[in-house]
């Protein structure tokens, strides 16, 4: 059973969601989906400053499979990417929610942020996939 | 559901990610595909290949009419065990499958071909054994297991039935040596040294057992695949098929001109093919820019589209991506691929990229 932290947010295109508290949230992809995808080789990551819709595909994850689109989960302007995937794309493999964080927004409109997924609500997506 | 190997459940005890693949249920990964990909390059690895097809050609007629049915000279195996790799072709020169074929003795030929082609592959056959003394019968009764890698001799040996041990060993690269139904054959698809071991069907599960225990390494259908790409070698419906013969997908060393008389199915059209303007060459790409190569995208030169990708991925022991392209003839070694829209830098290069542990292309 792959990891659902509970502080997180999520998206149903399995991006997870953290509220830094200072008006910006962090985005990376969830234990599942890095488990899906295996060994990721390749992560494009978006330039600081883009301006993102919801929704956006903004970063590309390429495992030894497949390229993935990652998606902004909030409108917003792109304010860090993390550079470190650039050299360690197999972080997002070994530390999906820490070292594997792949951009960061300061939303247009924070309060969008609690209309996301929940924990549970997202461990339902997982299983209703599975 | 697709069918399962008889080592299906093998699988799922160690935790295989199962995919679908030519009408199978097979494991893309136990794990970590790179992992297992570092594992025959470096020590040994194996693979359930159950899903290909051993197909046994016997009979009177059954040379003349291999030397008919294959763009390569089965008349070229004269050593008992000797093997040939070969394109099976269309009278229009395109690709049915390709096979290794195996010389058992006189009047017996074993071909092993692809699994998502074999029941193609057969009435091919049939059709075209009518009115010679050829029997062909699939031999579905046999399990597959290929171990791979610089230690698969060592560790295979004491686990084949006592009289096959030393004619395995002795074996020369792509010879078998066979003893009741179990056949060896010092064949592979990854550039490593190793066995390909058929097997009846209710043996394979306690070999894989034994295997496991002597610290082979379990390896699914995506190592095989970036092992295979690094070696130069091509994989049928990716880099040739019905549509794209021998001389368009680098495989011209496997078409036996000589004796000009042996008149084979497609000789007429790949004749016609070799100075055909259309025709294009089949090289290796290695990406020097960022990104990750993948079939289908464009090769870009002097600003237009000059090829494409047709197998692409990234490889564990360079660590960059690699790729086999069709392109035009007169593709310059430096040229681009399209990665989502963008033009990324690349390098035209002479697979095979990686063999026997060594890497053979400069980076």
């Amino acid at each position: 059973m792959s990891d659902v932290p509970a502080d997180l947010r999520y998206t149903k295109s399995h991006e997870w969601i953290r509220d830094n508290g200072d008006g910006t949230v962090t985005v990376g992809i969830t234990d599942h989906a890095q488990e899906a995808l295996g060994d990721i080789v390749f992560v494009e990551i978006p330039d600081q400053g883009r301006e993102v819709d919801a929704e956006e595909a903004c970063a590309v994850v390429e495992s030894v499979k497949a390229a993935s689109d990652i998606y902004a989960p909030l409108a917003g302007e792109v304010i860090e990417s993390n550079a470190l995937l650039n050299d360690s794309p197999e972080s997002i493999n070994n530390s999906p929610y820490d070292e594997g964080w792949i951009f960061r927004i300061a939303p247009n409109d924070m309060t969008a942020l609690a209309g996301l997924l929940d924990a549970a609500a997202y461990q339902q997506v997982v299983e209703d996939e599975t | 559901m697709g069918l399962r190997t008889p080592l299906f459940s093998e699988h799922e005890r160690l935790g295989a990610r199962i995919v679908p693949f030519g009408g199978w249920d097979m494991p893309l990964h136990y794990g970590s595909q790179i992992e297992e990909h570092h594992a025959v390059r470096r020590a040994a690895g194996m693979f359930d290949v159950s899903h290909m097809r051993p197909v046994d050609i016997e009979g009177p007629d059954a040379l003349p009419f291999l030397r008919h049915l294959l763009a390569n000279d089965a008349a070229k195996l004269t050593a008992p065990g000797k093997a040939l790799y070969a394109c099976m072709l269309d009278p229009q020169g395109g690709v049915i499958d390709d096979l290794i074929l195996y010389f058992r003795g006189p009047e017996r030929y074993r071909a092993v071909v692809n699994a998502g082609t074999a029941e193609k592959d057969i009435a091919w056959m049939l059709s075209q054994a009518e009115g010679r003394q050829v029997e062909i019968r699939s031999r579905d009764d046999l399990a597959m297991i290929a171990v791979q890698g610089p230690d698969a001799r060592n560790r295979v040996e004491s686990l084949l039935p006592e009289d096959l041990r030393a004619p395995a060993m002795q074996a020369g690269p792509f010879f078998a040596a066979e003893s009741a139904n179990w056949f060896v054959g010092r064949t592979g698809y990854t550039g490593e040294d190793g066995f390909e071991i058929m097997l009846p069907s209710a043996d394979a599960a306690a070999l894989w057992r034994a295997l496991v225990a002597a610290d082979v390494r379990p390896c699914g259908l995506g190592a095989r695949d970036t092992l295979r790409l690094e070696a130069g070698m091509n994989l049928y419906g990716q880099d040739m098929d019905e549509t794209v013969g021998p001389l368009d997908a680098g495989l011209g060393w496997t078409i036996a001109w000589q004796p000009e008389e042996r008149d084979f199915i497609g000789r007429k059209a790949l004749a016609a093919r070799r100075d055909h303007p259309e025709r294009r060459d089949f090289v290796g790409l290695l990406l020097t820019g960022r990104g990750v190569l993948r079939p289908h995208q464009s090769v870009l030169a002097d600003g237009r589209v000059v090829g494409e990708v047709t197998s692409g991925g990234f490889s564990p022991t360079l660590e960059r991506s690699i790729a086999f392209a069709r392109v035009e003839p007169g593709t310059p070694a430096d040229c681009a691929v399209d990665i989502r829209g963008k033009p990324v830098s690349a390098r035209i290069v002479k697979p095979p990229f990686v063999r026997n542990g060594q890497v053979l292309i400069d980076l």
